[in-house]
Parts: C-alpha cells; sequence; structure tokens
C-alpha cells in the first residue's frame, strides 16, 4: 500500500510539471486558437538560464525569480517581434512560425550548452519526508506545491484583477475588447509572457529529475498534450487536472503493468490521446465549442 | 448647436469594395440622429468608421478634433461607445464583468461606482442578474447589456448600430425609451443607426436616409416621417 | 503570362530536369531523385491538408508503411519492387480510408493531435514487430539496375522513374483538383456545413480525401525505399512529418506544382544552413522557416502567381479553385 501512495505523490509531482506545461499551452490555445509547439523549448531554454545564473553563484530562490521574470519578458519580446506579424494569418501560418521558433531554440541551446546533460539542483532538502509510514521524496512534494502555488496566484489574477478581466475578454472575444479600448495585442503579449513564465516553472521543477539537455521537454511536451487534451483545451483548470491524472496514470501504469517498459510509457500517453479524442474530444472538463453558422 | 460629430466626404472600403463614397452627416451636442436604410447601405460601415474599425478617408471631427485616422482604442478613450451590430457582449463573462470591461479605460473609482448603480437604475433587470453569465440572457436583456456596457464609459457619444434587430417590438420600444431617458438625464449624445425607421424617426431629432453608400436624404425626423417616398419605402404605408 | 509562355516555360523546365541526369554527379543526382520523391509525398499530404483543410500532423506514417510494404516485400519474400510500388498505393489508401472515417468527427485542432499521436507512437511499434520490420536495424535493400538493359546507371534510372510517376501522379492530382470532385473537395476546407447542406457527402469525401492522400505519400513512400535501400523506424519519427507539413506550406497550400519547390527547400535548406553554420544549422533553418511565412505566407507558389499577375496587371486570386 505504501507503495501504490508513494507512487501516486510521485505521479502527482511529475503530474504537476505536466499540467504547467499544459496550462501554458491551453492560456495560449484560448487567446489565439494556436498550440504553441514551441511552449517546451521556451520552457527548456528558461531552464538554461537559471543553470547559467546558479552556476555563476547565485542562490536557487534569487537565480528561480530571475528566470521567471526573464522567461515573461522573453515571452512578451517573442509575441511582439515574432509573433505579430503573422498574428491575423491562417493557423497554418502560425503553427509554422512556431515550429521555426521550436527549431531555433533547441539548436541555440545546444550550441551555447552543448547535448550533455548536466544536473539541475532542486531547492528542496534531500531528505525525504516522513508522513507517518510514508516516506515521501522532498523534491516531489515541493514540486507539487510550487505547482499548486502558481496556480493559486494565476487563478487570483485572472478572477479577480481588471488585468486579469481584460486578458480574458481579449481572448474570448477581441473585436468587443477593442471597443471598450483593451489593447489587444498587448494582452495576448502578457499572455505570452505569463505563458513562458508558467512553462518555466515547470522546466526548473523537472531538471533535477530529468537532467538538464536540449531534449529535456520534448518528451514532457507529449505529456502536457496529453493532459491537455484529457482536461480540454479550452479549460485551464482541466488542463491541470489532466496533468495530475496523467502523471499518476503513468507512474501506476508503470509500476503495477509488467510488460509496458519505458518505450511503452510514451505509447500510454498516446493512448491517452486517441481514446479521449475518440470517446469525448471536448476532455473532461472543455466546453464543446459551439459554432454559429 | 455645435456638433459633437462630424462627417465630411468620408469614404470607406472592405479590400476591393467601396462601401461608402463620400457621405457626410452631423450629431447635434445633446442630439439623437438616426442613419437609416436598407440592408446593405453602409449603415454599420458608418459606424465602424467613426469608431476607427475600418480604413476611411475624408474627415471626421469629434468635439472639433480629427479622429480619423486614429485606432479604436484610441477613440474609446475619447468618450465614443459603441454598441455594435449583434451586441457584441462578452458571452462568457458575467454581467458584472462586462460592465467593469465598459470602464476599463477609466480610473476614477468613485464615480465607476456611481455609474454602476445608474446603469443598475436604468436597466434593474441587470442589477437582478448582475452575477449570471452572460450568455444565460435573453436577446434583449443582452442588447440592454450592451447598452449598459457602453454607458459604462462615460461616453459624450453613444453610437448604437441596429439595437432593435431581432427583439419583439415591446422591448424595442423600452430599449428605446431608456436611451431617450439617457439622452435627456445624462446629455449623452446619440447616434443611432437602424432599419427600424419608425422607432428610430420617433426617436431621433435629425435624420440621414443612407443608399447604397449615399446620403440621399437629410433633414428633421419630423420631416422625414412626415414625407411621402419615405413613407412608402421604409415605413410601409 | 498567356498559355504559350506557360507552356514554354514547362518544356524548358522538362528538357532541363530530362538532361540533368547526364551532367550531375551520382549524389547531386541522388538528392534530386529525393526531391521529386519529397513532391510525391508533399502532394499527398498537400491534397489532405490544403485542399481539404484536415491537419495531419502524422504523414510521415504512410510514408513508412509504403517504405515498410516495399521493404519487406523485397526482402521477405523477393518481389520485383515494380509490383510493390502499386501494393503500397493500394494498401494506403485502405488505411488511409480506415483513419480518414473516424477522423471525420475531429476537427481543426483534434485532427491535429490525433495524427501527431499516430505519428509519435508509429516508429516504437516499427520497432516492436522486430520479426517483420528488422527492429531498430532495419532492412537493407539494394539498388535495381534498370530495366530492359538500358544504358543507365541505377541512380540515373531511379531519377527517371521517379520523375515519371511524380508527372503521373501530378497530372492525376491536378484532373481530379479541377473537377467536380475537387470543388467538393475545397468546399468542404471552406465551409464544411454549408458543403453538407448543399448535399456534399462530407463524411465520404473527407475519408477518401484521407485515403488518396495516404496512397500518395505511401507510393513515395515505398519509391523512397527502393531509392535509399535502406528502411529504420527512426527516420520515419515525427520531424518527418512536420518536414512535410513545412514543405506544403513553403511550397503553397492548394498548390500542385508547389509542392516541389517545398520539396527542394526541405531537402536543401538543413544541407545549405550546415554550410553556413557548423553550430547551429537548425537555427538556420528555422529563421529561414520563419522569414518564409513573412515574406511569402502563400508559399513560393503563391508569390509566384502574385508577381504573373502583377506583371499581367491582373488582380490576384481571379483563379477558380485555390
Amino acid at each position: 500500500m505504501d507503495t501504490f501512495f508513494q507512487q501516486v505523490i510521485s505521479g502527482l509531482a511529475t503530474g504537476g510539471i505536466y499540467g504547467s506545461l499544459a496550462l501554458a499551452l491551453v492560456m495560449i490555445y484560448q487567446a489565439t486558437d494556436v498550440v504553441n509547439y514551441a511552449q517546451g523549448e521556451m520552457a527548456m531554454f528558461s531552464t538554461y538560464l537559471a543553470w547559467t545564473m546558479i552556476n555563476a553563484g547565485l542562490p536557487y530562490w534569487v537565480a528561480f525569480f530571475a528566470t521567471l521574470v526573464l522567461a515573461f519578458v522573453g515571452g512578451v519580446v517573442i509575441e511582439r517581434v515574432v509573433i505579430r506579424p503573422v498574428e491575423n494569418a491562417p493557423v497554418l501560418t502560425i503553427v509554422m512560425v512556431c515550429i521555426g521558433l521550436l527549431v531555433i531554440l533547441r539548436s541555440i541551446a545546444g550550441w551555447i550548452y552543448s547535448y550533455i546533460q548536466k544536473p539541475f539542483p532542486s531547492p528542496f532538502p534531500q531528505k525525504p519526508l516522513q508522513l507517518g509510514a510514508l516516506i515521501l521524496g522532498a523534491h516531489d512534494v515541493g514540486a507539487i506545491g510550487v505547482t499548486l502555488v502558481v496556480l493559486v496566484f494565476l487563478y487570483v489574477f485572472f478572477r479577480y484583477t481588471p488585468l486579469g478581466l481584460a486578458m480574458r475578454a481579449a481572448a474570448q472575444n477581441p473585436v468587443s475588447s477593442r471597443l471598450v479600448g483593451i489593447r489587444v495585442g498587448w494582452m495576448l503579449a502578457l499572455g505570452w509572457g505569463l505563458a513562458a513564465l508558467v512553462g518555466a516553472v515547470g522546466g526548473m521543477m523537472v531538471a533535477p529529475i530529468v537532467f538538464l539537455d536540449p531534449n529535456m521537454m520534448a518528451g514532457i511536451l507529449i505529456y502536457a498534450f496529453a493532459s491537455a487534451t484529457l482536461g480540454g483545451f479550452n479549460s485551464p483548470g482541466g488542463a491541470v487536472v489532466g496533468g495530475f491524472i496523467v502523471g499518476v496514470v503513468e507512474n501506476l501504469v508503470g509500476t503495477y503493468v509488467k510488460f509496458i517498459g519505458t518505450e511503452l510509457k510514451l505509447t500510454v500517453a498516446l493512448a491517452m490521446i486517441l481514446i479521449v479524442l475518440v470517446v469525448r474530444p471536448s476532455g473532461l472538463f472543455g466546453r464543446v465549442a459551439v459554432h454559429r453558422v | 448647436m455645435p456638433a459633437v460629430l462630424e462627417a465630411d466626404g468620408v469614404e470607406a472600403s472592405y479590400g476591393w469594395i467601396r462601401v461608402l463614397h463620400g457621405v457626410g452627416f452631423a450629431v447635434e451636442d445633446h442630439g439623437i440622429t438616426t442613419i437609416l436604410g436598407a440592408n446593405g447601405a453602409g449603415k454599420t460601415t458608418t459606424l465602424r468608421a467613426v469608431c476607427g474599425m475600418v480604413k476611411t478617408s475624408g474627415t471626421i471631427r469629434f468635439a472639433g478634433q480629427r479622429i480619423d485616422g486614429k485606432s479604436p482604442e484610441d477613440i474609446v478613450r475619447l468618450g465614443i461607445a459603441h454598441v455594435p451590430e449583434g451586441r457584441g457582449t462578452f458571452v462568457n463573462l458575467t454581467v458584472e464583468e462586462n460592465l467593469k470591461l465598459g470602464a476599463y479605460t477609466r480610473r476614477d473609482r468613485a464615480q465607476i461606482a456611481q455609474d454602476f448603480d445608474r446603469v443598475y437604475g436604468y436597466f434593474p433587470v441587470l442589477g437582478q442578474r448582475r452575477t449570471q453569465v452572460a450568455a444565460t440572457l435573453s436577446g434583449g436583456e443582452q442588447q440592454m447589456l450592451a447598452v449598459a456596457r457602453a454607458l459604462m464609459l462615460r461616453p459624450k457619444l453613444l453610437l448604437l448600430d441596429e439595437p432593435s434587430l431581432g427583439l419583439a417590438p415591446m422591448v424595442v420600444r423600452e430599449i428605446f425609451r431608456i436611451v431617450r431617458a439617457i439622452n435627456q438625464e445624462q446629455g449623452v449624445s446619440v447616434l443611432l443607426v437602424e432599419q427600424n425607421a419608425s422607432t428610430a424617426l420617433e426617436l431621433a431629432d435629425h435624420a440621414y436616409l443612407l443608399e447604397t453608400g449615399r446620403v440621399v436624404m437629410s433633414g428633421p425626423a419630423e420631416t422625414l416621417r412626415k414625407d411621402e417616398g419615405i413613407r412608402r419605402s421604409y415605413l410601409g404605408y | 503570362m498567356g498559355k504559350g509562355g506557360r507552356a514554354l516555360a514547362l518544356t524548358v523546365v522538362l528538357a532541363g530536369a530530362l538532361t540533368l541526369p547526364f551532367v550531375l554527379s551520382n549524389f547531386r543526382l541522388f538528392q534530386f531523385t529525393l526531391v521529386f520523391i519529397y513532391s510525391m509525398a508533399l502532394l499527398g499530404l498537400n491534397i489532405l491538408t490544403g485542399y481539404n483543410g484536415q491537419i495531419s500532423l502524422g504523414h510521415s506514417t504512410f510514408y513508412a508503411i509504403g517504405a515498410y510494404t516495399t521493404a519487406i516485400m523485397i526482402d521477405k519474400w523477393t518481389v520485383p519492387y515494380g509490383w510493390t510500388i502499386p501494393v503500397a498505393a493500394i494498401l494506403c489508401l485502405v488505411i488511409g480510408v480506415l483513419f480518414g472515417i473516424p477522423a471525420v468527427r475531429l476537427e481543426g485542432l483534434y485532427l491535429a493531435l490525433a495524427t501527431l499521436a499516430l505519428g509519435l507512437a508509429l516508429p516504437q511499434i516499427l520497432k516492436y514487430f522486430e520479426h517483420w520490420t528488422g527492429g531498430s536495424q532495419g532492412i537493407v535493400l539494394s539498388k535495381p539496375d534498370a530495366p530492359f538493359g538500358l544504358p543507365l546507371t541505377p541512380d540515373q534510372w531511379l531519377y527517371f522513374l521517379s520523375l515519371g510517376l511524380l508527372l503521373l501522379s501530378m497530372a492525376l492530382a491536378s484532373n481530379l483538383l479541377r473537377g467536380r470532385t475537387g470543388r467538393a473537395i475545397v468546399a468542404i476546407r471552406d465551409n464544411a456545413i454549408a458543403a453538407e447542406v448543399m448535399g456534399i457527402n462530407t463524411t465520404l469525401y473527407k475519408s477518401l480525401t484521407f485515403g488518396v492522400s495516404a496512397a500518395y505519400t505511401g507510393v513515395a513512400g515505398a519509391l523512397s525505399a527502393i531509392t535509399i535501400a535502406f528502411v529504420a523506424p527512426d527516420a520515419f519519427d515525427v520531424f518527418l512529418s512536420i518536414t512535410f507539413l513545412v514543405g506544403i506550406v513553403v511550397g503553397g497550400l492548394a498548390s500542385v506544382p508547389g509542392v516541389i519547390f517545398g520539396a527542394l527547400f526541405i531537402q536543401f535548406v538543413p544541407n545549405y544552413a550546415q554550410d553556413i553554420s557548423k553550430a547551429a544549422p537548425w537555427a538556420i533553418y528555422g529563421t529561414v522557416l520563419i522569414l518564409m511565412m513573412y515574406v511569402m505566407p502563400r508559399g513560393v507558389w503563391g508569390g509566384l502567381r502574385l508577381v504573373f499577375a502583377r506583371l499581367a496587371r491582373r488582380p490576384a486570386g481571379t483563379r477558380t479553385v485555390s
């Protein structure tokens, strides 16, 4: 029974990371109808920036928050400089630009930092926590905690602040938003900035587990897609819940179903995507989009 | 009385298609002007031209200042509120959130709170439904919400695009009654675009008739209402 | 550019293409053969995505099925390579239709996700069925000689074979897309609901289009197995699917001739990117891709059409099927 709980906690930890990236994907999708395929690479690049700062001697949390700021600014800049010229173009064009971004970021990271794996520190103690009879990795618990803090922050921001309201409005109805004076372009840029920030958190939480290398986020992006599909691409909360579910299922299946080795772990994620799409495409929490004819 | 809005020689196109061919009109300060015309005459385009949503040539002056060429976001900040065709409510947000967004560009917190009260005064049904999601409102209620949101700007000029569209006659009368009240009590000037000519002519002081992108007739609303040609073509008798 | 001018240009290009094999080195010839093969694969994807609006991020699947069909038939059953091509075509047609039927219910993003999942799963599945596919090691084939004792090297023969099949498939595709079927396919892309209301059986057309698209790409895959003389699972990964998508967007969505430009792009730009910068060739590739989207969002073919239209002083976009 203990193994079960430990696997669940572990699964929740990785699930939180999948959920963070899924949240970033869903945020941009809701605002722009575009899936930002470069989300993972942006997170990876931010994590490398953090690594650089930590290596230069900065304390972890200083580097952490500095990275969040840099990731935010980076996201805003990318939207204004790279995406804005094609903001009104057909979806495929924007997807191409995102793919170009993906390729560029991965390439530059490889060039600057090489493809050798690097260890990334965890801010949480090495000693495992003991909760009754359970022994839990401190990093796992910490990662879940950080994910939840970010989520609460975002929820409060979007629900209760005027800027958050304006961003929601701009995502739902850009035309009416202009009519109340919202500068929709900048709302988009802010959305990208926030998504980049959330992705950076995910990257920094996952790096201690899987080690830092330019390919780090590629596999995680797939799990993020599975999470967002499961939760529903138009439900930010759903994406996070989906992440937790995917993380737990992945761990439990890996532990208890013997013939699925590490190779087929990915197939599990893919099978989940396909099953959800066939059975209930809008996901657990998504709404079926009703199109006016 | 000085005109709060003056348009002169306005041309507008959508891509290759020219929709307005040199349109000119004015809205008096504290007045209500209506632009009438059939479907496709260019009425909506005229309002879009005023609030900067379509590329135009010609001059448009608001309170003496030229606003042609400015972006909608800037024009809103000058005090022009546009209630678009189809209402343009934020359907997934609550009534209260919609109203908050109307006041997005304003900084004066105390006055915004007053305006909330005032708006709920004009439209009590919105007050009752303030935490409801806008999509659950009826067509008439959504139109009221759209007008209320525009009022939250404390605009000098209110642009109304076919507010009667798809609404029952009783609801239309109610909304127009409230628009008149707003005009008389708050001094908000109104530019009303309508297909429903009879109701519009009852409300307005001044009227223009648009046909395929040109002003073909203009004058006091009274006069146009009595005109034979208008009666036959637009009022149906 | 009048009809006469266009015919002249085509003749010149064709003549050039026919003389290349006697002028170029074997390696360059190989590269151009791959361009023809990619063009065919891109044509398949373009029919599905450009003309019919169904986004597929997993077309490498059909390319792989075609390639492995050929490889297995030659390797295990010593079937002459010529026969493997129609078999690959039919097999991919059937599988494409079978995938297309449930896919009809999926819109845009969700279809992209489903095809992405398919494309990602494929290398693993290929590795799993080792007995047939040779697992990670793959299957090695040998390049065929020119038939009927023609005085051509294998590379030259494969060049002509691919060119011939490409021209045939372009002609077939053009024919298909120009007629009623083509209009129905495009109508579905532009407004599926309106198309349905007008009496077009969208389910039928969408799944058939999937099948036809898969068949073209499958034939390309079969040719690639014969030309490269080797198949291995990792060559058919998601990046190949993305490369195909890049190819049709750069070449020009919904254009038959555009696929050649797309194929030239995906074959040669990575090579030249490596020449420009040893350190970050993919950064160059990505940058070129992004710049293309800014400057020529309708692809090379769209850009060319604009240029010709301006020369003829006709407003662009007066074609009926576009």
